[in-house]
């Protein structure tokens, strides 16, 4: 195999993995703080990225700047959503937040597709085509953006949660629900609030997406099953963990497809899912339980 | 005086006549508002959405223009009814949506755009014997499994790469035969792999040797290694068979990497089409592409194209197969004068159709395929798609080899 192509692979691997990092922050974020699955996390996506392409082509709002409008919208979104259905609804058990996030991803997927149709579409921006040479390989410029900014944003999430106020009450609240509330910290505040950062960081995730991918009402299907697959093997409730994993199974991917052709390519991230579940359940970063 | 309870002979008469209208009105108020369903069976959701939305749309075009004038005629001018299925992309779901449909009440079914679902379908189909129209679904096994009751306007893979490999090697030979190796890619299911089978055989032997042949799941993220691959291997010729999403998808990659070759190929692309032209058209100009298209010489298809249009939609080649399986079926049923399954598939059998807008001529069917369908050799610049090949229908000169990146 020739080292070019291995190089290249690499590259693209890791480039990959940086967006798969994005989607699955939020995801690891909302178990990590609430314990519970958002099998909504698909929908919003896929809710986020349509809202990115109408601001452009309704608003004509490049999707890079549709950043300083999804993060808010999307953090409003997850926040209302929490306090006004998810929170109210479950009555403070996770099995009922499954079976409503559950509910709640058939119903938008299937509003997006009475509204939007089953049609995918694809945008074209100015720079979709500029390509950055890397070494062996030629990089589309907003890829290379994507997994800029995703690992900024991680960054900035681990250090929200690790030096602010907030992130102080973020983790008190996911490692001692009843501590953290006697000691006064507003226990279904901090679940929406998380919430809302979990949503927030689709936001993010669809604006750096649509550049160089589709949207659909079934996109979601696309990036959240590779997105459990991170966070299950980074370790559900870290966030090193979903880069590490994100990086990890962006590599996989791209050398399973490298060595056993496109299609017996995906295995490796199932594989990856099943040996992580028979070896170290907790995942690579996760607290054993 | 009379006895009560003698009949006279006009109240014998009187109490006849009201009891033949009982019992014949609801007859004639049936034979009145008598409907042929039709079961339209497509994926209007999951990865082939845009292509089931686009068939679904010119079945409906189909029936409402076939209802507006008057309906089925030897039938007392019977409407036709669609029942909408969705096949949601899945074999699986296409039958049990065709046992659905059977309950209630279906003549006949047009459907399925994938060739997966349409095997599994015709198959549920078969168990009652209702006709069932191929509208897009090229596989020849569709056709080949002895079914009496499917039937497909348009040609199948076998013909298309026949006479794709002769197209191909007719500009082939007119640009000084620069295409001598070529690389093909494929979607997994039956449509991808089958198609990439037959061209896998039959290149060499216009000279065109077959460096790879790749195959990739759907959906697919991302195509980058399989561009890095073809970049290493240096063909003149890819050569794509794929569904709309992966096809853009692969088709943008080649683009975005520079990956030069003489041309970039495909053979029934599932996404090169007005959308793609329409979406992103540095990268649809000079793609060109093998597949179902309408006579461009015929009034009714750039009519009917302009209507179309002028709704805001897009006319894709979904849509005029669909619309024109319709209208076949409507053909059928007027020579037959009756929804009969059995009456239909006999009308079928000796359709000699010729309405259509299609470069076929005279429908003939053996075995459930209409031998006259044939596929086009089409281009696309960064606004128009022109028929290329044959040049009976041919509205331009292709341009082979498409410029270089560099």
């Amino acid at each position: 195999m020739d080292i070019t192509i291995l190089a290249a692979a690499t590259i693209n691997g890791l480039l990959l993995g940086g967006i798969y990092t994005l989607v699955a922050c939020g995801l690891t974020l909302i178990y990590g703080v609430l314990h519970i699955i958002n099998f909504a996390h698909g929908s919003m996506l896929m809710l986020a990225m349509f809202g990115v392409y109408y601001l452009l082509m309704v608003f004509k709002v490049d999707p890079y700047i549709s950043l300083f409008i999804m993060v808010p919208v999307m953090y409003g979104f997850g926040y209302v959503l929490y306090k006004g259905v998810i929170g109210r609804l479950s009555n403070s058990k996770d099995e009922n937040i499954l079976l409503i996030t559950l509910g709640l991803s058939i119903f938008l997927e299937n509003v997006a597709l009475m509204l939007f149709k089953g049609d995918s579409r694809t945008i074209s921006v100015s720079y979709s085509d500029i390509m950055v040479e890397l070494g062996p390989t030629l990089v589309p410029m907003p890829k290379l953006i994507s997994f800029g900014v995703s690992m900024l944003l991680c960054i900035g999430l681990g250090l929200l949660i690790q030096k602010t106020d907030l992130g102080k009450s973020i983790r008190a609240v996911a490692k001692e629900r009843v501590g953290a509330r006697l000691v006064g910290i507003d226990v279904d505040k901090i679940f929406a609030i998380s919430y809302g950062i979990g949503l927030a960081t689709l936001g993010a995730a669809a604006c750096l997406l649509m550049p160089i991918f589709y949207v659909s009402p079934t996109i979601g299907h696309v990036f959240v099953l590779v997105a459990f697959t991170v966070v299950v093997l980074g370790g559900m409730g870290s966030f090193l963990g979903a880069v590490v994993g994100g990086l990890i199974v962006g590599l996989t991917e791209s050398f399973g497809g490298l060595f056993l052709g496109e299609s017996l390519g995906q295995i490796g991230i199932s594989l990856i899912f099943i040996l992580i579940l028979l070896l170290k359940p907790s995942g690579l970063f996760g607290a054993s339980r | 005086m009379t006895n009560p309870t003698h009949f006279s002979r006009r109240r014998l008469i009187q109490a006849g006549a009201a009891a033949s209208a009982a019992l014949g009105a609801p007859g004639l108020l049936l034979a009145q508002a008598r409907t042929v369903k039709i079961g339209l069976v497509h994926p209007v959701s999951g990865g082939l959405s845009y292509s089931g939305g686009q068939s679904r749309m010119g079945a409906q075009l189909a029936i409402d223009e076939i209802n507006a004038a008057g309906g089925i005629r030897s039938m007392g001018g019977a409407k036709l009814e669609a029942l909408l299925g969705d096949s949601q992309s899945r074999p699986e779901v296409g039958v049990s949506e065709v046992e659905r449909m059977q309950q209630e009440g279906v003549s006949a079914y047009v459907g399925c755009f994938a060739s997966a679902i349409a095997l599994a379908a015709t198959q549920a189909a078969a168990k009652y014997n209702t006709p069932f129209l191929i509208d897009v679904g090229v596989s020849d096994l569709i056709v080949d499994r002895g079914l009496k009751n499917v039937f497909r306007l348009a040609p199948g893979f076998g013909k298309c790469v026949d006479e794709a490999i002769v197209g191909l090697d007719e500009v082939n030979k007119t640009a000084r035969g620069i295409a001598k190796k070529v690389v093909l890619v494929h979607e997994e299911s039956e449509f991808g792999t089958g198609t990439a089978k037959l061209l896998a055989s039959k290149l060499p032997t216009i000279g065109v040797e077959v460096a790879d042949v790749i195959k990739h799941a759907n959906p697919t993220r991302d195509f980058t290694n399989v561009a890095l691959r073809i970049k290493t291997l240096r063909p003149d010729l890819v050569i794509m068979s794929n569904y709309q999403n992966e096809y853009v998808l692969m088709a943008r990659t080649l683009h975005q990497q520079k990956v030069d070759l003489a041309g970039m190929f495909s053979v029934l692309g599932g996404g090169f089409n007005y959308k793609l032209v329409k979406e992103q058209p540095d990268v649809a100009q000079y793609m060109m592409d093998f597949n179902h298209w309408y006579n461009p010489r015929n009034s009714k298809a750039v009519d009917m194209k302009k209507r179309v249009e002028a709704k805001g939609d897009l006319f894709t080649f979904e849509v005029y197969c669909s619309y024109n399986s319709i209208k076949l079926y409507a053909d059928a049923l007027q020579r037959a004068g009756t929804s009969d399954k059995e009456k239909v598939i006999s009308a079928l059998e000796t359709s000699t159709w010729s309405d259509h807008f299609m470069p076929y001529g005279p429908t003939k069917f053996v075995n459930g395929q209409n031998t006259g369908g044939r596929a086009a050799l089409l281009q696309a610049t960064k606004t128009d798609i022109d028929v290329v090949w044959p040049n009976e229908f041919a509205a331009v000169k292709p341009v082979f080899p498409r410029p270089k990146y560099n």
